[in-house]
Parts: structure tokens; C-alpha cells; sequence
């Protein structure tokens, strides 16, 4: 690991992050960048991993469905399983549209030169 | 084999309208067909379980007639699923008669109006279940027993490419069907011209959100999906808007855990191996899909159930101190609820806005610094004199909270209204299930009328 190692908040490097219902039980979670740089900076960081989300969340492992890089869109995503089906009383989100704010602030570890 | 293109105006008919400018550049390009999705699960269980619509009457029927006007005028089938947001039978009697109306009010020539049902009964369900045959939760649910089958209001399956099909077969001008999978709408027209099912399924993944595999971002504009041996193509219709590569692998993974598997009725769409090219400014060429048919025969299950009715109070808070101490205000409030109705036939929930309002515990500010704070009540009950007394003395009792320290003691939150307001009734999804079916037909009865004059 470089010992001049910076850090950049994920929304300097993604295009797109964005939360949505993946079916009634889950929400899913879209991080998009506009090349393959950006993407694969993020990738190889080391800084946005199942472990990286389960502590942003505050949640254990098995909450996490799913874990995905996506080549062909340049895209990480990963689904998260809700605590009760969108919709239900008291839920605050129905369309699980707001939950990818913490994301946005998120530290990614950048090797320097 | 002769190409094959459709256009798609609209990722959910009814709840936002179309895009004129766009569909009728669609309709220039002389599709075969006009079809689009009019329904979502993203509208909560209300709409399924209390038989409703969320989009507006005239909004189904602005998309409606501007579809239904420009098939007949190329005498081309349209089709329509998920009718009225949830697909259950009185949305899709409803859209039907829609279409009567408006070819009615325009004089069109007489044509074929099919359409399908997709409710399915409790009882079936529960002589299925008698008779061995499990019906299997997804993400993660258990199977479905007994008292989550009481406990449902209203049920629809999830019908693949088999009704659409059969009614196209009976020379259907138009297709009005009930709960449908998106994609299916779409794989079925392009199956009934003899296409690939990989390349018919893959047409319909990527045009089942109409503008949302488009860039830039902008909703309800029309895209156009072509079909050749091996091939797909997707172009934006809008003058403002592309399908990139990226545009179109993005909208693979919308609303979806994964971007590479989509299961429909009688099989799998893998997207794993898909290849994505530029062809033109606008359009985005996609080959290597492949469709693994199921080794059984499976439909989805959604189901809704009443819990009772609700109200809401609304409470506001701005001593710093009070602030502070606001999860002992709710407590507070709470115990006067459960010293009145015990603990347990009612529902009560606090959405406290400055502090986790929208995310609740998933919000990793466990600190928050707001210099206000908005509390929202819900209570559910059994009946509406019930849930309205638990409203008000869960919202009421916040004002008479007992805080050690504070200075403030004529009252300790706002209110905006001094009163409780009456809310749709809260309801729950019951049923995100399968059940294996003998009869690709068997939960989809399909029926054909006529309209026009």
C-alpha cells in the first residue's frame, strides 16, 4: 500500500447513487460511474465492500441479498433485505428511494502516485 | 426472419402521463406494436388489497386513448398489463371499458378487445396447500400457511408470456391484461412473430421502463425495440435522449437485486454473457442472452391484507432540552396508550423527522443536532373510533410529557392541528410467494369482446 494515500468521498467518483424497492421485501442500492477509471478506483479500493455497508448501516451480514459488480455498466450494486414489507405502517421510505444518502459521504481509499 | 419493433411510451401507464412529442415520433417509425406496463408494486399494499387504483382516472385514460388511436390507425396490436397499477379484475373490467368509451367517442371501426384475469382465489390456494403443494416464500419468506392465508384481503399471480399469447393467437387487436410480468407484455409479441426467446425476453427487459434505459435521464418518453435474428436494438424515441451502452447495461439492474437473472413464469432470461454495442446515435445493438426455460412450471404471488384503520397526528418540537430527551416524550406517550389498550390488537409507530425519520434504524446518525424536530403518529386499529383514540392520546400525551429538567412546562410539543386525521387504512403485503401450476393457463383466464362501431 502507497504511503501517500489519499481519501475521496464516493460522490466525487460515482455519476449515479440511488436506493430503490427491489420487490416488496428488499431495497437495492446503485453505485454508477461514468467510465471504467473511476469504476475500477472504486473497485480495487477496498473501501466499499459488504463490510464497508454493514457497518454504514449498522446492520450484520445477512441482511445483505446480494453483493454485485457489474461490468458492462460500470455500476456496484448491492440489495439489503427490509425489516418489514414496503408499505407497511410505519415504514418510513415506500419506495426505499432516500436510503442511499450515508453512501454519498462514504470514504474511498485512493493510492497516490 | 423480418425484424419486428415495438415501442414502448410509458414505464407505468397511468401514473404520470406520456410524453406526446416522443410517442408519436414512435408512431412514424410503423411499429408492429404498442405496448406498455401499467403497473407497479412499488405503490404499497394498499391499492391490491382494498381494490384500487393510485394513478388517476384520467391519466389511465390519456395514455389509453393516445395508444389505442395510434394502433388502430396502423392497424397494429396494443397491449397492456398489470391493468390499473395492480391488475386485479375490476382494473382490468375498468380499462376495458375505458377502451369501449374511447372508441366509441371516436367513431373506430370495430375490433378485437381480448383480455385476461389474474386473481386468484383463497380457497385454491388453500386446497393446493391441503394437498401437499407447498407455496414458496421468496426473499427469504417462509412458506405461506394457513393464518397468513387468513390474513389476506386480495390476491394476484403474476402471469407470464401465456395469456398474451393465446389472445394474440384469437387475432386480439387490442390486450388488456391482468398482473403480468413487465417483460412478458413485450416477449410475448415478439414470440408471436416467431423470435428467439432470448432475444424476445431481452427486448422486453429493456423496454419494460419505456425512457428509464435511455440517457439523459427523463421518465415517460417514448423508446423502440427491435428484434432481428440474434439481435436487439433499442432507440430513443425523444429528440433529447439516447440508449447508450450504459443507459441500457444500467437499466439491467434497476429495481432488480441482480443485474444478470430475470425470472419470469416458465423460465429464465440470463443476461450474464450480454454483449453491448454503439449502432447508431441512439440506439444500443445487445447480443448473447440466453433464456433457460424452468424444469417447473412456477407463477408469483402477490397478496395484500387489511390491518385496520389509521390515523396520523402530527407534533413538533423546539426546546433544545426537549429535543434532547424526545424518546423519553415518545415513551411517555406511549405508556398512556398501553395504560388505556394493554399492548397488544393496535399498532402505534413514531417517524421522528431530525432525527431518523426517513431511515429510521438504518440511519448511522445516532446523534443528530437539528434545532427542530417533526414527530409523525400512526395508529392502527380494528376500528376507526378505536384508531382515532389511540392517535390522539399518542400525539396528545407528547404535549404532556413529564421531563425532569424542562423549562417549559405549559406544553411540550406543536401542533400544527389540534386534532387527528383519518388515513387510508394500513395494509401489509402478505404474499410474495410461488405456487407450481400444471396449466401455464390455469390462473389466467383469458375472454374476448369487441369495440367500435
Amino acid at each position: 500500500m502507497s504511503t501517500n494515500q489519499t481519501t475521496r468521498k464516493l460522490t466525487e467518483l460515482a455519476k449515479t447513487i440511488r436506493s430503490k424497492n427491489a420487490g416488496v421485501d428488499k431495497i437495492t442500492f446503485d453505485i454508477i460511474f461514468r467510465d471504467r477509471d473511476n469504476y475500477e478506483l472504486v473497485k480495487n479500493s477496498g473501501s466499499l465492500t459488504r463490510e464497508a455497508i454493514c457497518a454504514l448501516y449498522g446492520i450484520e451480514d445477512k441482511r445483505i441479498s446480494d453483493f454485485v459488480e457489474f461490468d458492462p455498466a460500470f455500476a456496484i450494486k448491492f440489495t439489503i433485505y427490509r425489516d418489514r414489507p414496503s408499505g407497511s405502517a410505519g415504514d418510513p421510505d415506500i419506495f426505499g428511494a432516500q436510503q442511499y444518502a450515508p453512501l454519498l459521504g462514504l470514504d474511498i481509499s485512493i493510492p497516490g502516485n | 426472419m423480418e425484424s419486428t419493433k415495438i415501442i414502448c411510451p410509458n414505464g407505468h401507464l397511468g401514473f404520470a402521463p406520456l410524453k406526446t412529442t416522443s410517442f408519436r415520433i414512435g408512431v412514424e417509425a410503423k411499429p408492429d406494436f404498442i405496448a406498455c406496463d401499467s403497473g407497479s408494486d412499488d405503490v404499497g399494499p394498499g391499492p391490491l388489497g382494498s381494490d384500487t387504483s393510485t394513478s388517476p382516472l384520467t391519466w389511465q385514460t390519456h395514455d389509453l386513448e393516445e395508444m389505442l388511436l395510434a394502433a388502430r390507425e396502423l392497424g397494429v396490436p396494443m397491449l397492456i398489463g398489470s391493468a390499473g397499477d395492480t391488475g386485479t379484475n375490476s382494473r382490468v373490467d375498468l380499462f376495458v371499458s375505458i377502451i369501449q368509451d374511447i372508441a366509441k367517442k371516436h367513431n373506430l371501426p370495430k375490433f378485437k378487445i381480448g383480455y385476461f384475469y389474474s386473481e386468484v382465489e383463497k380457497e385454491y390456494l388453500r386446497a393446493k396447500m391441503k394437498s401437499g403443494t407447498l407455496v414458496n416464500g421468496l426473499d427469504g419468506r417462509p412458506e405461506l400457511t394457513d393464518s397468513q392465508l387468513d390474513a389476506t384481503d386480495r390476491i394476484v399471480a403474476m402471469a407470464g408470456v401465456h395469456p398474451f399469447l393465446e389472445l394474440l393467437d384469437q387475432g386480439a387487436d387490442v390486450i388488456i391484461g391482468g398482473r403480468s410480468s413487465d417483460s412478458a407484455i413485450f416477449a410475448a409479441a415478439a414470440l408471436s412473430r416467431g423470435h428467439s426467446e432470448p432475444d424476445a425476453y431481452y427486448l422486453g427487459k429493456v423496454l419494460e421502463c419505456a425512457s428509464f434505459c435511455a440517457e439523459p435521464y427523463g421518465g415517460k418518453e417514448t423508446v423502440m425495440g427491435e428484434v432481428k435474428s440474434g439481435e436487439v436494438l433499442v432507440t430513443a424515441m425523444s429528440p433529447e435522449q439516447k440508449c447508450t451502452i450504459a443507459s441500457v447495461a444500467g437499466h439491467a439492474m434497476y429495481e432488480r437485486s441482480n443485474p444478470f437473472h430475470e425470472f419470469v413464469a416458465g423460465g429464465m432470461l440470463d443476461m450474464t454473457n450480454c454483449n453491448y454495442e454503439q449502432a447508431s446515435e441512439k440506439t444500443t445493438r445487445i447480443t448473447g442472452q440466453e433464456f433457460f426455460p424452468a424444469e417447473e412450471f412456477r407463477v408469483k404471488l402477490e397478496g395484500a391484507g387489511k390491518n385496520g384503520e389509521r390515523f396520523i397526528g402530527i407534533a413538533g418540537i423546539r426546546d433544545p432540552y426537549t429535543i434532547k430527551n424526545v424518546d423519553k416524550v415518545i415513551d411517555w406517550a406511549k405508556t398512556q396508550v398501553r395504560d388505556k389498550f394493554g399492548d397488544n390488537g393496535y399498532e402505534l409507530h413514531y417517524n421522528v423527522y431530525g432525527k431518523n425519520g426517513v431511515m429510521g434504524d438504518l440511519e448511522p446518525i445516532k446523534e443528530h443536532s437539528s434545532h427542530e424536530l417533526c414527530v409523525v403518529v400512526q395508529a392502527v386499529a380494528p376500528t376507526e373510533e378505536i384508531a382515532e383514540e389511540i392517535c390522539m392520546t399518542g400525539t396528545r400525551q407528547m404535549f404532556y410529557a413529564r421531563l425532569e429538567d424542562v423549562k417549559g412546562t405549559a406544553g411540550s410539543v406543536s401542533f400544527v392541528l389540534d386534532e387527528v386525521v383519518k388515513a387510508s387504512p394500513a395494509y401489509v403485503w402478505t404474499l410474495n410467494h410461488t405456487v407450481a401450476v400444471d396449466d401455464a393457463l390455469e390462473l389466467f383466464p383469458t375472454h374476448m369482446t369487441e369495440g367500435g362501431i
